[in-house]
């Protein structure tokens, strides 16, 4: 059992790292879009961020240098990340529950980050600096990874019945979300009870964690709290390959669509972009397009389709 | 009917439509038109309509796709979907929004915090096939099986569809219920943005099968290419017509307007809805006078594309919003002048200003901007004398999408109306919280069938509400009021919309732009510039 945990642990961290990166490259891969963005943006002056306002707002705009309200964002995007803002602010009725969900997720993480440096100081020498540290954060870790564990299960059960019961849902359920759901509920009830269930003499969680590290297989694991980590490294592993990876998404739309209002201006990275997919060569078959897959979209672009159609 | 039907109906071979609306479902409106009986009643769709065109959506018919004689025509026409759903997603056919539309694709939860913000679902009584997740499902779960080629494993994970040609031609119809807004794309807490999935799926239709409503395509962009407006107007015309309006608005003012044409060097290339110059004509000879009189030195260009505003493209292929920008700053270009100004029309400010802002380089990237910064800074600059009082009639004003939620302008109108309008109100939500007119994406433009009703019933429902709310305290006829749009379009939709429901003789609702209040508040001018006269 306990070699089985390990290696399901180090195989879904792995898959899940691997899966993160692909995804990340397939977006910051794709070309330069033509500017999309919604307003309020928040690295805008403050005055302006507060009612939605932008630099078009003053004449010969391009006279004056581009604001990056940094703290503006940062502001922005913690209270998105933590409370799940834009949720809360347009639809109430579905906040909790999610909320519940996430900030257990953050828990659950801040456990697992918490048993290693836990770890990491109980393996310093005595009177070394951050040496006692492990005394701090190995009951913290015990306590954000069961409070985690309980928002996550009560979060998903919630969003499940939500999910089964609300009629304006059906058109946008499909079964892989039922069974994302229950895979989060399986999951983390089995890791939750087979953890606080666990028989005298099976690992602590300070325990496992050296165990993992040093693949220690003299350590035992109760066969709840086992099948707990085994699916809970599966449930890991198949995340970056669903939708629920929007955790990297929300970067992208954010960050490259929502909030890029970044000028095309002379000598900037902007520019430099745009010949490449000036360059592209679509093929689009509607006759007024006129692509051919030789023609360029620049040289389309220049084109008139009622002049060609005289000639 | 509503809220009954399923994603798999779209696939229904019947060529019934999926759902029908009656006024006692759409969302209640407020006095005068409080009670359904009020509300006006639909027009049926002509057997004529229904026999020739594919009408297996809704009540109404937006596109008139001619229903394929055979079979093999239909196999024909989803092969010709597919090839376009696969270029949708490559770089080289899509790059404009390629990055944004696979992230739409690859992540919505389907939580429906978009639905909560949309005028039409909302207006529509909640209706199932309005809620901006139902033509975005229906075009991810095309993705997953076609495009990423999924097989069954996908199909549990993403959802199944068929795909048959009444879905297709119902997905035809679909995209064009959306105003393109984006007011859902602003609340979902993911990014996620469905009217890009509604303006992409258009862009499919067009550029791959040649469909396209007839409004925006035939008698659009490629009017506008061909004359050099969408009005048909080529450049004598418009050069005749602006010298009457000029003459008219010298008469009516009492100041001397000449507008200038191809002004070489000029500071200010000034380019109008050409729209404007034969519906709303004291629109432009109220920007003439202004800027006449703020010493400002600017020009109009008669060069193709150039007199008008106007890009259609913007809403539904990128060959021709490219080919009509660049048509823009070419004429720029080739006068030489400093800026270009845009007039009052919404979705022509965000073509120009922003969206066309990664096709242009070179010498064709002249900076453009709004009008409203300008006319903002020349009112509040003492240079013109202004008496409010002439204004002293209630206003409220109109945030068009495309200058507000997507380009950020949002105070300097405002600041113009609290110093020229005393009795201005706002509508709530305004700003970048506004609601669409309704008209927006070429709906104000599109008239054919019953089409208009769809339009005045739903789509431009939430707006009406909001006016009617604006002005409920003085709803009379004995007081007139002014709506003040400044943009084209969203007169255009005022215009019929206000015409359809009788507000003109219940309530003495007037709707115009903006530089006509500003006009009518100078000092100097004789006073009535804004006659009260309903057009």
């Amino acid at each position: 059992m306990t070699a089985a945990v390990y290696l399901a642990i180090y195989a879904g961290l792995l898959i899940f790292l691997a899966g993160c990166l692909r995804r990340i490259l397939a977006y910051s891969r794709t070309p330069i879009h033509l500017r999309w963005e919604i307003y309020p943006l928040p690295h805008e002056h403050p005055y302006r961020a507060a009612y939605g306002g932008s630099y078009f707002e003053t004449q010969e705009w391009w006279r004056r240098p581009q604001l990056a309200n940094r703290r503006g964002e940062w502001r922005v995007m913690v209270e998105e990340i933590l409370f799940l803002k834009s949720l809360r602010e347009f639809n109430r009725r579905l906040w909790l529950a999610s909320f519940l969900f996430h900030f257990g997720l953050y828990l659950a993480i801040a456990a697992v980050g918490w048993a290693a440096l836990a770890m990491a100081c109980g393996l310093l020498p005595a009177g070394a600096r951050f040496s006692g540290f492990d005394h701090v954060l190995a009951p913290l870790a015990k306590v954000a990874g069961a409070g985690g564990a309980l928002l996550i299960v009560a979060g998903a059960i919630w969003l499940l019945l939500r999910r089964v019961a609300d009629p304006t849902l059906k058109n946008s359920t499909r079964a892989g979300d039922i069974f994302n759901l229950l895979f989060f509920i399986t999951a983390f009830a089995l890791l939750i009870g087979g953890y606080l269930l666990r028989a005298p003499g099976t690992a602590s969680l300070g325990e496992l964690a050296r165990g993992i590290v040093h693949f220690d297989r003299s350590i035992r694991i109760g066969p709840a709290f086992g099948a707990g980590l085994i699916l809970a490294s599966m449930l890991v592993a198949y995340i970056p390959f669903t939708h629920m990876a929007h955790f990297i998404a929300k970067y992208f739309t954010w960050h490259a669509v929502r909030w890029d209002d970044r000028r095309n201006e002379r000598g900037s990275a902007i520019e430099s972009k745009i010949p490449a997919v000036l360059g592209y060569k679509p093929t689009w078959s509607a006759p007024h397009v006129g692509a051919d897959g030789q023609r360029t979209w620049a040289e389309i672009a220049t084109s008139n389709p009622t002049r060609e159609a005289q000639k | 009917m509503s809220g009954t039907i399923n994603l798999r109906d779209v696939s229904r071979p019947d060529s019934e439509p999926l759902i029908h609306l009656e006024n006692e479902e759409l969302m209640p409106l407020p006095a005068p038109l409080e009670s359904p009986e009020k509300d006006r009643a639909w027009a049926a769709l002509s057997e004529q309509c229904q026999t020739r065109y594919e009408c297996g959506l809704d009540d109404t018919c937006a596109v008139n796709i001619p229903k394929p004689e055979t079979r093999e025509e239909e196999a024909q026409l989803v092969a010709r979907f597919l090839s376009g759903l696969d270029k949708l997603f490559d770089k080289e056919n899509n790059w404009t929004f390629l990055e944004p539309l696979l992230l739409t694709m690859e992540h919505c939860t389907g939580c429906q915090t978009c639905a909560e913000s949309c005028h039409i679902f909302e207006a529509s009584g909640r209706n199932e096939l309005y809620r901006p997740t139902f033509r975005s499902e229906i075009l991810r779960r095309l993705y997953f099986k076609h495009v990423k080629r999924g097989g069954l494993l996908s199909a549990w994970q993403h959802g199944d569809i068929h795909l048959n040609w009444p879905l297709v031609a119902r997905l035809i119809e679909l995209a064009y219920r959306c105003n393109l807004c984006r007011r859902c794309a602003q609340s979902c807490p993911i990014g996620c943005d469905n009217g890009l999935v509604a303006r992409e799926l258009r862009k499919l239709f067009s550029q791959e099968m040649g469909i396209a409503p007839r409004e925006i395509h035939e008698n659009g962009s490629m009017l506008q290419l061909k004359a050099g407006s969408s009005t048909g107007m080529n450049a004598e015309i418009v050069k005749d017509n602006v010298a009457f309006i000029d003459q008219d608005i010298s008469e009516r003012t009492g100041i001397e307007v000449r507008t200038p044409w191809d002004v070489e060097g000029a500071d200010v290339l000034l380019i109008h809805n050409a729209g404007e110059i034969m519906a709303w004509p004291e629109n432009p000879g109220a920007f003439a006078l202004i800027l006449t009189l703020a010493g400002v030195n600017w020009t109009m260009s008669s060069e193709l594309a150039a007199y008008d505003a106007i890009n259609y493209g913007l809403w539904y292929d990128d060959a021709q919003f490219a080919r009509v920008a660049l048509k823009q700053m070419e004429a720029a270009r080739k006068l030489g002048v400093k800026r270009v100004v845009i007039g009052e029309c919404g979705h022509a400010h965000k073509a120009l200003c922003v969206i066309a802002d990664r096709i242009v380089t070179g010498d064709l990237n002249i900076p453009r901007e709004s009008y409203l910064p300008l006319l903002r800074d020349i009112v509040l600059s003492g240079k013109i004398k202004f008496n409010p009082t002439r204004n002293d009639f209630p206003v409220t004003l109109h945030d068009p999408c495309n200058m507000v939620r997507l380009m950020g302008v949002v105070e300097p109108q405002r600041e113009i109306l609290r110093a020229l309008c005393p009795q201005f109100r706002e509508m709530e939500p305004h700003g970048v919280n506004n609601y669409c007119c309704g008209g927006g994406s070429g709906f104000a433009i599109m008239s054919g069938n019953n089409f208009p009703d769809w339009r005045f019933h739903v789509s431009g429902r939430k707006k009406l509400e909001q006016i009617l709310n604006a002005f409920s305290d003085c709803l009379g006829p004995e007081t007139p009021k002014y709506l003040c749009a400044p943009c084209s379009n969203c007169k255009g939709q005022f215009r019929d919309m206000i015409t359809y429901y009788g507000l003109w003789q219940k309530s003495r609702i007037f709707y115009g732009g903006l530089v006509e209040l500003v006009v009518n508040a100078m000092a100097d001018v004789k006073p009535g510039f804004v006659d009260w006269e309903w057009r």
